[in-house]
């Protein structure tokens, strides 16, 4: 089973490499609220690293985002796809319009989704390293022991990566490669999702005639956006707060070792709203954006908003409403989705870290006065984020909503190692593999 | 499926989606943009040129166009001035350069005129430029006539580098000028001109000096005189000749020949007249012994 995840894997990094080669990749992240498409152009200026076969792909850093494109999504709930059709047009007008602007045909997409129920494993194995240092092949034998926990039917591996490796008794070592020692140990951080959605998403992207050259989780693309160096490398959580659902990821030592997403978003703060006024999605999504709020003042009670109506009824369409029964409206659901993030952080384990730094990000984190609330229930030490700014990345484009994309992009141009970015160790390939025999020959003469 | 009241829809269509991707693949790009009006106006044209009347015309006007501008006054030239050359030179000139003035300088091949005025005898040198104004100045430095040379065929004019100036109708036309003869004379012009030089101070007797056999000099005096000059320094030769003419008056007497070929054995000859005079001389002095 593991080897046709290598398989699938490999297959859609070779992908990668290929639209690197060719210098331009698009990147596409399929929110419930949005659709957003950026075209990176690579300029390879650099040359490549000496191992080319596995790494980041290093010396493609350099790019450049020469087309962006927002949509609104209509098929999209909690982050997975329901309605394909509805996706796939989305897809369509984004890449459409990205093309547009960057004035060149994209083929490859890189795709990210915040649902799906991810859940995080933690696998770690040892092995004792025949040699006196650790080779390339130690390191993918040491991976393939990691015991690989029953996961369930029906759903993929999305991220595997090695976070930590450990060489004897000195632990914390991010390259054994090269270094003296017996016991090889491996800490490795597995996010499983849904396998239907990602199906959908590829079922999706093949329509629109695009290659898939990736998929990652959005929650950890927006942590590699939203965070700044030293909260990744000293241990901090990214709360991605999107439209149909909000994205956990903790990082550490500049590695994610959890993920996570609460199946609530801003849709629902939108959806009270239009409940509890009786006003269509647009305009209660209008009217929270405008006014909207969590924490309500004395003037609240005075500042009335027009909610309208186009229903012709002069009563009806001149209701207002104060804006401190919009926040008394939208407060509580805020308070939901905190408490459940909050639930999520405990059941992490977030508090043995030693740093406590919470990363608020997302088109939700834009509600006025949600650092005091979310520091109220979260701890002391929060901060709204905003993606890291890219070269050549749209005014439009740099808001919090679009941490995720922006994450993507630099996902794309630093992947980190994944567990098939190393070679199958020998003895797991399949007994009548050509490359098997090849290797004994290559090794015996 | 299909919701109440669904809002206008700005996805494209799978069509126009797929013919914009196919627009923006390079190489229909390329094809796009260079390639189509590349065959457009290449089309067009062709088309226009077909006809054999259009092209003339075309040819026609583009021939007007620069014909306008090339016969423009500042560009005309409307005389042909010659500084430098007789009247008789400036003549030949004038012929052998017809223009028909005015005329564009665009149609002047400065060079070739050159060519055409330098190529004529008695011309050693020319220069032609176009001097504003309108005038093609020919500055022609002329070959000066330092010899007559006479040969079988006639009689030549040389300059100093014996090149040819021009023929004579008689040598009486320039007294003013030596004389020499012999086939191969013009090639040691300068030789003969320092022998000349040399044979100043018999200035009066001499008639000419005579190529001999293609290597040597006779230089020859009135009286049926000569000098034979050897092949190498016939000037230290004639000096030594003119040295013992001074002390014993050698020339004034009755000699035929002063053979000089032999350097350490110069030699006279006597003239017919004098020897018989000598012949008798001595058979009286010595009463026929």
């Amino acid at each position: 089973m593991m080897a046709d995840l290598y398989q699938a894997q490999r297959a859609m990094r070779q992908m990668r490499k290929q639209a690197l080669q060719r210098g331009v990749v698009a990147i596409l992240d399929v929110g419930s609220s949005k659709t957003a498409c950026l075209v990176l152009r690579f300029d390879g200026s650099t040359p490549s690293g000496e191992d080319g076969e596995i790494g980041s792909l290093a010396g493609q850093s350099g790019f450049r985002v020469v087309g962006a494109a927002t949509t609104r999504s209509r098929g999209v709930q909690f982050g997975e796809i329901t309605a394909m059709q509805e996706t796939e047009r989305a897809i369509r007008t984004a890449v459409q319009a990205a093309q547009k602007m960057a004035n060149v045909r994209v083929d490859h997409v890189i795709a990210s989704f915040s649902g799906a129920r991810p859940r995080s494993y933690g696998l770690d194995a040892q092995i004792e390293t025949n040699g006196q240092t650790v080779s390339e092949q130690d390191i993918a034998r040491v991976l393939a022991a990691c015991e690989v926990p029953e996961y369930g039917a029906g759903r993929e591996v999305l991220h595997a990566q090695p976070v930590n490796f450990a060489l004897d008794h000195r632990s914390g070592l991010s390259d054994p490669r090269g270094q003296i020692g017996q016991s090889l140990t491996v800490d490795m951080h597995m996010l499983t999702v849904e396998a239907a959605a990602i199906q959908n998403l590829v079922h999706c992207v093949k329509r629109c005639d695009l290659e898939l050259a990736g998929i990652a989780s959005s929650a950890y693309v927006a942590g590699i956006s939203a965070m700044v160096e030293d909260e990744q490398e000293l241990g901090a959580a990214c709360v991605d707060m999107g439209g149909g659902s909000t994205g956990v990821s903790i990082f550490m030592k500049k590695h994610m070792i959890y993920a996570d997403s609460v199946r609530m978003g801003g849709d629902h703060v939108t959806g009270d709203i239009s409940m509890g006024l009786g006003v269509p999605m647009a305009t209660a999504e209008r009217i929270k954006t405008f006014y909207g709020g969590v924490h309500a003042t004395g003037i609240d009670d005075r500042d009335m908003i027009e909610i309208g109506g186009e229903t012709g009824d002069w009563e009806l369409d001149r209701r207002t409403v104060s804006r401190a029964e919009l926040i008394g409206i939208m407060r509580p659901r805020v308070e939901e989705i905190l408490e459940e993030v909050r639930a999520r952080l405990d059941a992490a384990g977030f508090e043995y870290l030693p740093s406590q730094q919470i990363v608020l990000t997302g088109g939700a984190s834009q509600i006025p006065g949600l650092d005091l609330l979310a520091s109220r229930i979260l701890g002391q030490q929060v901060r709204l984020g905003r993606p890291l700014r890219v070269h050549g990345l749209p005014q439009a484009v740099t808001g919090p909503a679009f941490a995720s994309a922006v994450g993507l992009a630099l996902f794309a141009a630093h992947p980190q190692d994944e567990w098939w970015d190393f070679e199958m160790p020998v003895d797991s390939y399949p007994a009548r593999s050509l490359r098997r025999a090849v290797r004994w020959f290559r090794e015996n003469w | 499926m299909r919701p109440l009241g669904r809002a206008s829809d700005p996805a494209p269509s799978r069509l126009s989606y797929r013919i914009q991707r196919w627009l923006l693949t390079p190489g229909v790009r390329l094809f796009l943009r260079a390639g189509v009006p590349f065959a457009v106006v290449f089309g067009l044209v062709s088309a226009y040129m077909a006809d054999e009347d259009r092209r003339d015309g075309f040819n026609l006007a583009i021939d007007g166009i620069v014909r306008s501008v090339q016969e423009r006054p500042e560009f005309m030239v409307n005389m042909m001035a010659i500084d430098g050359a007789g009247r008789s030179v400036s003549q030949d000139i004038r012929e052998v350069v017809p223009l028909d003035f005015p005329i564009s300088s665009f149609d002047l091949d400065l060079a070739a005129i050159r060519d055409t005025v330098v190529g004529l005898d008695p011309v050693k040198d020319a220069s032609v430029r176009i001097r504003p104004g309108g005038v093609l100045e020919v500055d022609v430095t002329e070959r000066v006539p330092f010899l007559v040379w006479r040969t079988r065929d006639g009689i030549e004019l040389l300059d100093e580098t014996g090149a040819h100036v021009s023929f004579l109708e008689a040598r009486s036309d320039r007294p003013d000028l030596p004389l020499i003869a012999g086939d191969g004379a013009e090639l040691h012009v300068q030789q003969a001109m320092a022998v000349l030089a040399a044979a100043e101070p018999l200035r009066d007797r001499v008639r000419g000096l005579v190529r001999v056999g293609q290597r040597r000099w006779d230089l020859v005096l009135d009286r049926d005189q000569k000098i034979l000059l050897p092949e190498d320094n016939p000037v230290q030769a004639l000096e030594r000749v003119l040295t013992l003419s001074d002390a014993y008056e050698m020339l004034e007497r009755d000699v035929a020949q002063v053979d000089m070929r032999l350097g350490q054995r110069p030699t006279l000859r006597m003239s017919q007249a004098a020897l018989e005079s000598w012949w008798q001389i001595k058979q009286l002095t010595t009463g026929g012994q």
